[in-house]
């Protein structure tokens, strides 16, 4: 395979990689956005979609799209659970305890899945038998189409609610300003408890795929996509929503070249190092807006 | 003598105590072999929360790469003593100093992000450091660095120790370390009254990576065998985790931090499936009910108290 079509591959794989990311990132940044909150504890409910999707597959014996929808009602509802127990009481706390709460939530989430669908990893079943298209000498498969439709559609669907609904309209005055937000009548406790099952939904999403992509999944499979997926939304600039689309895939991308042609070991140090070259000369990300800092 | 040379004997004092009384325990058998390991760990963890605190707590930057720094000190220590037979203390002093340099290296670009940048930047910083140990075949690469001489001992951990706090206090005593505190109050203001805010959090930053470093020399010379696994950035939380348990800004805090949850981790040991679970509902619980931590802002000699106790005692 020459260079310019093992190139055009990776670049596949890493949109891919980068799609799932992306449906990560947007939970972290919409919360992040709304209650500037670093949800350490999102990673795992990635997890906790995964296994949903898992079990909804075995045990109850639906297809994909099915076990997809359940298992985002499901997680999206443990969010908003998490954080009615977790972070409401903290609401008036420093930041810096509501952070240290979801590492512990992130703990709890794991250690408990762990307790109950034991540590080992378990294999996804194969949900469609294995197709890919070959378009000259790279190939696209069945698992990678299935992550671009989902990804792309799922994105159009929140743009649209972020956009275009009162609902997202109350979650775009919330994350500007939530005194003066609750003032104009908004219940911001209610926008808050959306956004967290929204977010989780987008996540259980990335975990049902990710199951079907790599099929594997295990109780601390969340902790590094977690992460990458925060670098992602700080990467585009993090309360921005198209910048958490854009920094996943940039992500996904240059973790693929980086283990395609120099060496797997290092796309995890490839992918901080451009967050932190990124971060140097543009120090509110990507997409950012330079605010300037009032006194 | 002025009031600060004082409380210095004082503290000094007091740690000879405790120290003889704990050297005392485990001659005579009283502290088992477990128990033993773990007042080593807990003090190395007082080390590095105490440090973590001056930069997370006095000067308010928000740093998560402390494992990081831990790494390089462990790693430059152990190929000192191991392959080049220095001395303990002269491998232990360079361990340090390579994790200030990096400190100073990277806090020089880094600390002008703010707030949760700073925090992702510096958690980057420290997964990049830990992933080029990992494919250094030098030091054993992913399976980790075997062969270490075992040259820990209890006085080693404990002075260390009782030498970074006093360092720590007087640091955040003296002009320089009100300049820090000045930053973490209100940055901008501080700048306005003079303070050269880039200088301090680079200062704070170094002196912290440098006894992280120092922690690191000594926790890796507490076993046998060191690899990179055991310096994520899942320990870099834990060190957090025991600096605002304690409270930000106090350094009784860092030190009842670094007890409190080294001791939970021990006495839960016997219950590996529900240690992580308790652990974890004990944080959260412990967020609740104290938000600032177990001593917030204030010091153990602050506490109301103490404050009578020592009035009542007062000759003057």
């Amino acid at each position: 395979m020459d260079f310019a079509s093992q190139f055009v591959q990776q670049l596949i794989n890493g949109i891919s990689l980068g799609s799932i990311y992306a449906l990560i990132a947007l939970g972290y940044t919409m919360i992040y956005g709304i209650i500037k909150l670093i949800n350490f504890a999102h990673g795992d409910i990635y997890m906790v979609g995964a296994y949903i999707g898992f079990f909804a597959i075995t045990m109850i014996h639906v297809s994909i799209v099915p076990a997809l929808l359940i298992s985002m009602v499901v997680t999206g509802l443990l969010g908003m659970l998490v954080e009615r127990l977790a972070y409401k009481p903290l609401r008036q706390a420093p930041r810096i305890s509501v952070l240290i709460t979801a590492i512990g939530v992130s703990f709890f989430l794991e250690y408990t899945s762990m307790y109950f669908v034991s540590p080992t990893p378990r294999t996804f079943p194969a949900v469609f038998d294995n197709v890919s298209l070959h378009f000259g000498s790279f190939m696209v498969n069945g698992q990678q189409l299935l992550i671009f439709g989902i990804t792309f559609i799922l994105m159009v669907v929140l743009t649209y609610i972020v956009q275009k609904t009162k609902i997202g309209k109350a979650m775009r005055a919330v994350s500007f300003d939530v005194e003066t937000a609750q003032l104009m009548g908004i219940d911001a406790d209610r926008v808050i408890s959306i956004t967290f099952g929204i977010g989780s939904a987008l996540a259980a999403a990335a975990g049902v795929l990710v199951g079907v992509y790599y099929n594997s999944i295990d109780p601390l499979m969340g902790i590094m996509p977690g992460l990458k997926a925060f670098v992602a939304a700080v990467l585009g600039g993090i309360g921005i929503l198209p910048g958490a689309m854009a920094g996943g895939l940039i992500l996904g991308v240059i973790e693929a070249l980086v283990s395609g042609f120099i060496s797997s070991t290092f796309r995890d140090a490839a992918a901080f190092a451009i967050l932190i070259l990124v971060l140097l000369f543009k120090p509110s990300g990507l997409l950012g807006k330079n605010t300037r800092e009032k006194v | 003598m002025n009031t600060i040379r004082k409380n210095d004997l004082l503290l000094i004092g007091l740690g000879i105590v405790v120290f003889a009384v704990l050297q005392g325990m485990m001659t005579e058998g009283l502290i088992g072999a477990f128990w033993k390991l773990n007042i080593f760990i807990i003090c190395i963890n007082i080390i590095l929360s105490a440090s973590l605190n001056l930069i997370n707590g006095y000067t308010g930057q928000f740093s998560l790469g402390h494992a990081g720094f831990m790494a390089v000190g462990a790693y430059v220590g152990v190929v000192l003593t191991t392959n080049f037979h220095w001395p303990f203390l002269l491998a232990l002093v360079a361990g340090g100093a390579a994790a200030a340099l990096l400190g100073c290296l990277i806090g020089l670009p880094t600390l002008r992000l703010n707030g949760d940048y700073l925090a992702i930047a510096t958690l980057g910083l420290g997964e990049i450091i830990r992933i080029v140990i990992m494919n250094i075949q030098y030091v054993g690469g992913a399976a980790g660095f075997t062969g270490i001489p075992h040259l820990t001992t209890f006085p080693w951990v404990f002075f260390v120790m009782l030498f970074t706090l006093i360092v720590v206090k007087n640091f955040v005593n003296s002009t320089h370390g009100r300049a820090c505190i000045a930053i973490r109050e209100n940055e901008i203001a501080a700048e306005a009254m003079g303070v050269n805010t880039t200088k301090y959090k680079v200062i704070a930053f170094t002196i912290g990576a440098a006894f992280a470093g120092v922690a690191g020399g000594l926790f890796a010379h507490c076993f046998y065998i060191i690899n990179p696994s055991s310096f994520t950035f899942m320990q870099s939380f834990n060190y957090l985790i025991m600096v605002v348990m304690g409270g930000l800004g106090s350094l009784t805090g860092s030190i009842a931090g670094a007890f409190v949850v080294t001791f939970i981790s021990a006495a839960l040991a016997s219950w590996p499936e529900f240690r992580m679970i308790i652990y974890a509902l004990a944080l959260i619980l412990l967020m609740f009910y104290r938000p600032q931590g177990l001593f917030g802002y204030i010091e153990l000699t602050q506490i109301g108290i103490i404050q009578r106790l020592k009035l009542k005692g007062g000759h003057k």
